[in-house]
């Protein structure tokens, strides 16, 4: 099991806030980890740490194996790693296949042109975005949006797929819809990094679960250990939720 | 992009005819309708496709009004003075840009601003190279005649129209021109998409310096005396960007239309009100971007018959 992530000892600072504190985790090659924890936790900064939007205070991030603590966004993306944004964030005044094409052509590595826009209604295609290629990016829905999103993801032509809360908003049919596209991306070879609060979501899809906790990592591991870890529960899940467990086993 | 560029060969034949009527005033008209087509071309990538709102476009015309000025008064001749001038404005114009287009919206509005303000108290002060206050006097082009003179900077503004415009439809069909359009959309989103915003950003300004810098050179020979208030006046930003606003912003052909619809009125409206010329212009260009904020191409879209930017 090679390590296609690898973060050691990092912290993230915002003057006095400590939003990432000390936190070292690796994600192996191949599969899908979760990343849950509290609002709050620093789990959105952590993915802007490794990003490089909110470059590390302290510790190193490593990725296939080079140092990109310092990496500007624009640099890590052309590396590999691609993000979707917790609030969507399309070109509104370009169309879809054009927003999907930039993706292919600025961090995929594309050419100009028809090059780009083939490889972007494919992607397009894969996500079931086909039909709306032309229209603009601002006439879609919020769950299509989120699969624009992928659709950019996939067109960075990743090794690592970032998702921030991709299921935030969506009502249980399109949560169900993109758990499947997930798995499709991960069978692809993609590894996955997801921010995620839906825990059935997480326990169906990751492999490896890693929990934040006011910016410390308090937990990491398969995802029955650590819905039986006492203080995941303590910090995250509630009594509610330890109760229920209970009731249910009972 | 080839219907681009037929159009735009029409219309630039049609312009090349003009000596033909001859007669001074619209020698005269025609000159100053291609120089103010460069400086709102020019606005138009950083201003337009980039969505940065530069003032800027003062000071590169100043500068390269000034280094043209000075390379002629030292008896460089005329082409390579021009030539001198937009170098030297494309080296100042990545620098500046280095420096400025880290801030955005307004505060890059107000820093860009000043630049001219500040270029303007340096050549002031120093007056050993450039006369400072006193301004600036340029070889008289040993032409044949007054007409021969004035055709001849007519076809210069024109070349150098031609090759802002030839720049200004390479730069819409290609790479860079849709990661300006990226960055104007959404300068952070387009950061994570790979899109090297910093480079993408620098290259719009060098853009929008190089052929003003240019322009300033042609004008400072064509008028052959200069002086600081009259090159580094804000009123050539200010004008480079209403006139873009008027045709429409980020489209090839809108800062064209706009220029070219800016100085009609503007010859219009100072014939007929001399004396309220300036606020009248005013009310009109308020009217027009009120009720038409996207630029005059924008009525062609909406009936959807001609469509020059498809």
């Amino acid at each position: 099991m090679s390590a296609l992530l690898e973060l050691e000892g990092v912290t993230r600072r915002f003057g006095g806030l400590r939003a990432v504190s000390n936190v070292t985790l690796a994600v192996p090659v191949g599969e899908v980890v979760g990343l849950i924890g509290p609002n709050g936790a620093g789990k959105t900064t952590l993915v802007n740490v490794i990003t490089g939007v909110h470059p590390a205070s302290e510790g190193t991030v490593r990725f296939a194996g080079a140092d990109i603590t310092r990496l500007k966004p624009y640099q890590a993306a052309r590396r590999g790693i691609a993000r979707t944004f917790q609030i969507v964030q399309p070109f509104s005044g370009l169309s879809v296949l054009e927003n999907v094409a930039a993706a292919a052509m600025f961090a995929g590595g594309a050419a100009y042109g028809d090059a780009a826009n083939d490889e972007a209604m494919q992607h397009l295609r894969f996500v079931g975005l086909g039909e709306v290629a032309n229209k603009s990016a601002a006439s879609l829905t919020l769950a299509m949006r989120k699969r624009l999103e992928f659709a950019k993801g996939l067109a960075m032509r990743p090794k690592l797929l970032l998702l921030d809360e991709v299921n935030a908003g969506l009502n249980l049919n399109e949560v169900e819809a993109a758990l499947e596209l997930i798995r499709a991306i991960a069978a692809r070879g993609v590894t996955v990094l997801i921010i995620e609060h839906l825990m059935k979501v997480v326990l169906s899809l990751c492999s490896r679960i890693v929990v934040l906790h006011h910016g410390e990592l308090i937990a990491a591991g398969a995802p029955q250990a650590i819905i039986e870890d006492p203080r995941v529960i303590e910090a995250y899940l509630g009594r509610r939720y330890s109760r229920a467990q209970a009731g249910s086993n009972g | 992009m080839k219907r681009d560029a037929t159009g735009a060969a029409v219309l630039f034949a049609l312009v090349a005819l003009l000596p033909l009527a001859g007669e001074a005033y619209w020698m005269r008209l025609g000159t100053i309708v291609l120089m103010y087509g460069v400086l709102a071309m020019s606005w138009n990538f950083i201003g337009g496709m980039a969505g940065y709102p530069s003032f800027a476009v003062a000071a590169f015309f100043g500068l390269g009004a000034y280094t043209g000025a000075v390379a002629q008064k030292f008896g460089l001749p005329m082409g390579v003075a021009w030539a001198g001038a937009g170098l030297m404005a494309m080296i100042f114009a990545a620098l500046l840009g280095l420096a400025l287009l880290r801030l955005r919206g307004h505060y890059f509005a107000i820093a860009s601003l000043v630049v001219a303000e500040v270029l303007r108290e340096l050549v002031n002060a120093a007056t050993d190279l450039t006369g400072g206050g006193m301004g600036l006097n340029l070889p008289i082009p040993a032409m044949a005649s007054i007409d021969a003179q004035a055709r001849f900077f007519f076809y210069a503004m024109f070349g150098l129209a031609a090759l802002t415009f030839a720049a200004t439809l390479v730069t819409t069909y290609s790479k860079l021109g849709f990661g300006l359009r990226c960055i104007q959309q959404n300068e952070a989103a387009a950061d994570m998409l790979g899109v090297d915003t910093t480079f993408y950003k620098v290259s719009g300004f060098v853009l929008s310096g190089v052929f003003v810098g240019m322009a300033g050179a042609v004008y400072a020979s064509w008028v052959y005396y200069i002086e600081p208030p009259d090159v580094f006046d804000v009123l050539f930003s200010v004008k480079a960007i209403v006139m873009v606003l008027l045709g429409g912003a980020g489209s090839v052909f809108g800062p064209l239309i706009g220029a070219a619809l800016f100085l009609g009125l503007e010859e219009l409206v100072w014939r007929n009100y001399l004396e309220v010329h300036t606020g009248v212009l005013g009310l009109m260009i308020v009217v027009l971007v009120l009720f038409l904020p996207k630029g005059l191409l924008s009525l062609s879209r909406r009936f959807g018959r001609w469509r020059p930017l498809a």
